[in-house]
């Protein structure tokens, strides 16, 4: 038996050896243009699509083949660094503004402006900034823009009718962290107690809600994407002194920490749930549940909200500001090549292929999220509405300028870190607003 | 010794041979075999544990990003760690999560365990009591964080209907480590009573027929006989488990994630997230190496104590 395990263990370790050695001489050629190129994704809703894509170009490109994993998101990117250490990274892989920073700067990620040059991809074909976003520090780019997201207020048809609120109200909203606008007042009319009593009405019980007005997703941490940015940013205030790679974030500033202490009030007040009692439950199926009246979230949530039994969705644009505009995070993703692949040319010409209106037409027919490019974005959005859901609500952010872009600089999870227990602390009640500053003091010091 | 007074005849024909003979060769076909019947766990224990621990307490004077080199920093590590509020507050947590579930857990462990030892003797029963243990602790923590979801769980159902407020198990700070704590008492509870019992049946009978005919009380038995007798166990399952409890995780990462705030920011989830997600390995090895050192004093401080070592029977 003994002698088993000996051998066994014996043999364990020499396959390892074996196998540590593989990754070093194994793989031909580094510019091969032929052979498997593995790709990665995190959206399991968008998989079908992009199997499609990387059939098409094994179609057009007979020598080179495409082998696409998908990894949920909490995996994604421990598993993606471990494959840089170990060597197992995939040749191609869908990136994050969050955190496409960090992996440039430790050198993970190939340049590919030589190629895009060469093979003259017009970036001006795509939505308006989202080709910028994957330029990195050093001027190099990164990563061809794959699709985009904004964010608008998802709502119960039915509990609108009964509260005798109309659509065309919901498009007219207006925000401010004075009194909250008529956004407020809307939240406010759709909050109904276990009494039946509204939130506007007198003698409304604000500890036993039986619908709140607005969901709650969370505390938002270092970005509030879908959480709070929609209003913080309407009133001038943004995270940080530039974007993309700032050094200075702005958590300190009044005008952020009074636009919190309105929607930190909005539990208070009975009209939002506590963030206490959120953790668990997603948003949207709590939604789904009956237990909130609008959720603000963001376009990719869009098959899952439309996509409920029993409930009639329809979708808003987010609240007018006190800057007579109204205000989205726009966040996209790029496919990004890995330093180390062995197969760099075939790599670039399946980015471009992502990159290019053969794939994001599939993508758009699918109607799951918007393409970077204008023209296929068009097609996603009648995809949409062939599907009986109207998208205007977040095409118009892009339509009319009043995006602004997901923070992008250094130190992005530790800054994630650090305001992650901060905001939960505010948004919970449990410390006050100026407590941000203190936050923001820490945060500051990781870029000196 | 054997070996030594197998070969008297040539201890007498060369004195100075025999110095040698002591020391070679009658041991060194020993050593050989002995060598190649340690090999299969030297090799695990090296490759695995003495490698990984020596590598991490190196990492822990450096500075390390896992994509970039390792760089010598001395003991920056310790010292920021020293000041690190969220340090304080991971300690402070994990020992009120380690007090909340030994406590339980040991108690309730040794309860089943006389049970199991004195009425359930049904194996099913016994086997049964084991159930929870045999579940995968992310599946233990996900089942429990659904069924007491503050909106849509059935437990919650169930107090509304007690007519008692719903509670935020997982969400208010209060809650979130006693809940947790007591997920890892449910799981782990059948396992540990499994030990206890195991320690109760080597017990020997007839120590309590006498304690029985001097007329004791079967909480006398229970103070006089079987505690100091099921000691060396005891304190083998308190070293067990409080090494194990300090080193909660699994059930952290997949419900709380270390909130509410830093409700539930445990020790072990904050070198997780110093190190893999803030992609700091130098200040998370450097955590490590104190949790290391805490868990070898918890250890030693238990045997030394509660005198594991020794056994009463003898």
């Amino acid at each position: 038996m003994m002698k088993m395990k000996a051998t066994g263990a014996l043999a364990a370790a020499a396959a390892a050896v074996l196998a540590l050695s593989a990754c070093g001489s194994g793989g031909g050629s580094a510019e091969a243009g032929k052979g498997e190129i593995s790709y990665w994704l995190w959206d399991a809703n968008q998989l079908p699509a992009y199997q499609q894509c990387a059939d098409d170009f094994t179609k057009a490109n007979p020598d080179i083949t495409v082998k696409i994993t998908q990894r949920g998101w909490d995996d994604y990117w421990s598993t993606l660094t471990n494959g840089f250490v170990g060597g197992t990274a995939p040749d191609v892989f869908t990136n994050h503004l969050g955190r496409y920073g960090e992996l440039a700067e430790n050198k993970q990620l190939l340049a590919i402006d030589d190629a895009v040059a060469k093979d003259k991809v017009d970036l001006s074909a795509y939505n308006e900034g989202l080709a910028d976003l994957w330029v990195g520090q050093d001027g190099k780019r990164y990563g061809l823009p794959k699709d985009w997201d904004t964010i608008g207020l998802f709502y119960n048809k039915d509990m609108l009718t009964a509260a005798g609120i109309s659509e065309d109200q919901m498009k007219d909203l207006t925000w401010n962290p004075e009194d909250g606008g008529s956004y407020e007042k809307v939240i406010a009319h759709l909050t109904v107690d276990k009494a039946g009593k509204r939130g506007d009405e007198p003698g409304f019980d604000k500890n036993n809600v039986q619908v709140y007005g607005l969901g709650l997703n969370g505390g938002g941490d270092s970005s509030g994407q879908t959480e709070w940015s929609y209003l913080t940013n309407t009133t001038g205030w943004s995270h940080t002194d530039k974007n993309p790679w700032g050094t200075h974030y702005n958590y300190d500033d009044p005008k952020f920490q009074e636009s919190m202490q309105w929607f930190a009030g909005l539990a208070d007040k009975g009209y939002m749930p506590k963030l206490e009692t959120t953790v668990g439950a997603s948003m949207a199926d709590t939604f789904a549940a009956g237990k909130s009246a609008i959720n603000a979230h963001g376009s990719w949530m869009i098959g899952q909200y439309t996509g409920y039994k029993g409930i009639q969705v329809g979708i808003a644009p987010t609240p007018v500001g006190p800057e007579g505009k109204r205000a989205s995070m726009f966040n996209g993703l790029a496919d990004s090549i890995w330093a180390g692949t062995k197969k760099k040319d075939a790599s670039i010409k399946w980015v471009e292929y992502l990159a290019s209106s053969a794939c994001q037409d599939v993508v758009a027919s699918k109607a799951v999220v918007f393409p970077a490019l204008k023209a296929s974005s068009d097609k996603a959005a009648a995809a949409f509405q062939a599907k009986g859901v109207d998208v205007t609500a977040f095409t118009e952010h892009v339509k009319n300028k009043t995006t602004f872009l997901y923070p992008i600089t250094d130190n992005t999870a530790k800054v994630k870190g650090i305001m992650e227990p901060a905001m939960d602390a505010v948004v919970s009640g449990k410390a006050p607003v100026s407590s941000l500053t203190a936050a923001n003091e820490q945060v500051n010091a990781l870029f000196k | 010794m054997t070996t030594l007074t197998r070969n008297p005849s040539s201890r007498e024909q060369n004195p100075k041979r025999t110095l040698l003979n002591r020391k070679l060769p009658g041991t060194r076909s020993d050593v050989r075999i002995a060598l190649f019947f340690i090999a299969p766990a030297m090799i695990g224990f090296v490759l695995f544990y003495l490698v990984p621990t020596v590598r991490g307490i190196y990492l822990s004077f450096t500075e390390y990003n896992i994509l970039g080199d390792p760089e010598w920093i001395g003991l920056e590590n310790y010292q920021a760690i020293a000041k690190d509020p969220l340090f304080w507050n991971s300690l402070a947590v994990t020992g009120q999560y380690v007090v909340l579930n030994i406590a339980l857990q040991t108690t309730l462990a040794l309860g089943l365990a006389l049970l199991m030892h004195q009425v359930a003797k049904s194996t099913i029963i016994r086997g049964a009591l084991l159930l929870p243990y045999l579940m995968s602790n992310v599946i233990a923590a996900l089942l429990w964080f659904w069924m007491l979801d503050y909106q849509i769980g059935v437990v919650n159902q169930f107090i509304e209907w007690a007519g008692l407020p719903r509670a935020a198990f997982f969400g208010s700070e209060e809650w979130a480590i006693p809940t947790q704590a007591l997920i890892n008492t449910w799981r782990h509870m059948g396992y540990t009573a499994l030990l206890i019992f195991a320690g109760l049946q080597s017990i020997p009978g007839h120590v309590y027929e006498v304690a029985k005919l001097d007329g004791a009380s079967a909480w006398q038995t229970f103070r006089k006989i079987t505690i100091p007798l099921l000691r060396p166990v005891l304190v083998l399952v308190l070293v067990v488990t409080v090494i194990g409890s300090f080193q909660v995780f699994d059930t952290v990462a997949v419900t709380t994630g270390g909130g509410p705030v830093n409700a539930t920011r445990v020790i072990q989830y904050y070198i997780y997230q110093r190190a893999f997600t803030e992609s700091d390995f130098g200040y998370g090895s450097a955590i490590a190496v104190i949790l290391f050192l805490i868990l070898a004093l918890v250890a030693f401080i238990q045997m030394k104590f509660l005198k594991g070592n020794e056994s009463d029977l003898d």
